[in-house]
């Protein structure tokens, strides 16, 4: 009996909550052309040995400084003779992976700690708010520079410096949204009838306030790709000869007239991921009429 | 609340912030296992090396002693000794900032322009193709990579049309506003891209206010409707989100003086973190925070200027 109750709460509270965001989705065209431009390099990244050749390390000195469209180069060589398109495709995975992990954990934590300050308030409010606002008063790069300046060069320091700061505009989203809903109707019903603050959390607000945030991954996404390369950039990414667009740009940079599709070519590729997130981003937000 | 209570309440705020950003800084190198002064020194490090550099930064003291020293040494500008320079971190930090504020100064001065013009021009001409062509474009200015962009300038306008230098930083005024121009444009292109969106928005949004059909009643030009009546409303909240960028922007100068080879303190950080040079980059941190928080503080008080409405929670 009590099982059976639990299982199945009261009828106007399951029906106050609205449909997921996802199920609602009106395919704006930024967002399709967004997802078919993501969609064509998340092919290339999961594809990419069998798209070319060449290994991405391989070191050709007999051919190097090669310009696109050279025979059995598309987009030529480097300094080392190596394969520009199989090293921008291979780095495709690692800048992809660098989007995806260095969002989901600041995800993850910033809306769980959202919820929680946003519903619950008092002290913990207060004290994760002065937290949020002492590292905000850091410009982003600033903090994460300093940290891997302390945590030394590499990919896993990366996503600890990049996730450390990386919470905040979730935890922001989420618990503005949860102050938002904290007051409505079918809380406090969910309230009346004796659920716990863990469950109405769970089950009432976290549907109702998580759409937002979902879509600010996207931007987050954006920024956490150009962190990683902005950062390997400056040498402080994945340590060469790792193909990642960054640090592939850092490399040309001393042959810039020599050979200006080292650089060239990276960089476009950054910003067709940038666009392709930004475009789905922005699909997303007009669905919420934003 | 009056202003003067709330100015009051924002400087103890204020406070509260800046001791937290110096507990961070402090923090940051004691919270790691290890001993820091191994970190510091890298592959230099022996065992005289290190018990010397843990005499030099106090390493071996009491924690709190030790938080005691830092914070008053910042409060006096003694914020100890590079490692890499030998000489006194304020002294070289202070040298550097300069250049580096120039260039902020001059990336908002033309990221004004550039917003004041394809905003005015987005919004007037809304859904048409002038403004499908700047929404687009800038998209792809605010995605693209802002070190990758300053190199194409360097190729395109350095190297190949030869209109600009392609590095430093220039010896008298007008050398300096010719030499900034390219890593300025860099940084203004990345920060018209969020202005744009805003002021754009906004423009569409004060055309359609009452008093604006008024002005128009009243037989005013376009021009003066747009530049005396929609323009003065529609900047506000646009002049907001741009002193709020200045953290977006110190981070940007770090980037864009590296690509550019600038003297400033953004170049300091890098090369101080290659060489492990602690107390430098503890000092930018500190500093570049300081120079945020004083910054949002100043536009947070502006508002009340700009607009009398403003009332304050």
């Amino acid at each position: 009996m009590s099982k059976a109750l639990d299982a199945r709460p009261l009828a106007d509270v399951q029906m106050a909550r609205p449909a997921s965001a996802v199920r609602r989705v009106r395919l704006e065209p930024t967002l399709v052309f967004g997802l078919l431009l993501l969609g064509v390099v998340v092919f290339v990244a999961i594809a990419a040995p069998m798209l070319t050749p060449y290994d991405p390390l391989e070191q050709r000195f007999t051919e190097a400084f090669l310009p696109p469209f050279s025979a059995g180069h598309i987009l030529g060589t480097d300094n080392f003779g190596r394969d520009i398109w199989s090293r921008i495709a291979h780095s495709a995975r690692l800048d992809l992976q660098i989007g995806l992990l260095s969002v989901l954990f600041p995800f993850l934590f910033g809306s769980l700690i959202g919820i929680a300050t946003g519903y619950l308030g008092g002290k913990l409010d207060t004290a994760i708010m002065r937290i949020v606002d002492v590292l905000m008063a850091f410009p982003f790069l600033v903090l994460v520079i300093a940290i891997m300046s302390i945590l030394g060069p590499g990919l896993t320091n990366l996503y600890i410096a990049v996730g450390a700061v990386g919470w905040i505009p979730y935890a922001r989203i989420t618990r503005g949204e949860t102050l938002a809903t904290r007051h409505l109707e079918y809380v406090l019903a969910a309230r009346t009838i004796g659920c716990s603050s863990a469950r109405i959390m769970r089950g009432h607000i976290l549907p109702n306030v998580i759409a937002p945030a979902l879509i600010y991954v996207f931007t987050g996404m954006v920024l956490a790709i150009l962190t990683g390369a902005t950062l390997s950039f400056l040498g402080l990414g994945p340590q060469p000869p790792t193909p990642e667009w960054g640090a592939m740009i850092a490399e040309g940079r001393q042959f810039l007239l020599l050979a200006w599709w080292m650089t060239t070519l990276p960089g476009l590729a950054l910003l067709v991921v940038g666009v392709a997130l930004s475009l789905i981003g922005d699909g997303l937000a007009e669905n919420r009429g934003g | 609340m009056g202003r003067a209570a709330y100015i009051r309440r924002r400087l103890i705020l204020m406070v509260l912030v800046l001791f937290g950003v110096t507990v961070v800084i402090f923090g940051m190198v004691r919270i790691l296992p290890g001993d820091p002064a191994f970190l510091i020194l890298g592959d230099r490090a022996t065992d005289q090396k290190a018990a010397e550099l843990r005499e030099q930064l106090g390493l071996n003291r009491p924690v709190l002693e030790q938080y005691w020293l830092f914070v008053s040494g910042f409060a006096r500008g003694d914020m100890g000794q590079s490692l890499l320079y030998r000489q006194p971190v304020g002294q070289l930090v202070l040298s550097r900032v300069p250049v580096s504020l120039a260039l902020a100064a001059y990336a908002m001065a033309l990221a004004a322009i550039i917003t004041l013009f394809f905003g005015i021009v987005a919004a007037v001409n809304k859904g048409r193709w002038p403004d499908q062509l700047i929404r687009v474009g800038f998209l792809f200015a605010l995605t693209t990579p802002n070190f990758w962009f300053g190199i194409l300038l360097i190729l395109l306008f350095g190297l190949t049309l030869h209109w600009f230098p392609v590095a430093g930083f220039g010896e008298t005024g007008p050398e300096h506003i010719w030499y900034l121009f390219l890593p300025a444009l860099t940084l203004a292109l990345q920060l018209s891209a969020v202005l744009i969106r805003n002021l754009r928005s906004q423009i569409i949004l004060t055309l359609r206010s009452d008093f604006v059909r008024t002005a128009r009643a009243k037989g005013l030009s376009e021009t003066l409707v747009l530049l005396r009546h929609v323009l003065r409303n529609a900047l506000l909240s646009t002049v907001t989100i741009f002193g709020l960028q200045f953290g977006f922007l110190v981070g940007g100068t770090i980037v864009v003086e590296t690509v550019f080879a600038l003297p400033g303190t953004g170049q300091l950080l890098v090369q101080s973190i290659a060489a492990r040079d602690y107390p430098v980059v503890q000092a930018i941190t500190v500093v570049s925070a300081v120079l945020v928080i004083v910054v949002n503080l100043a536009v947070d008080l502006s508002y009340s200027f700009l607009d009398p409405r403003v009332t304050y929670e």
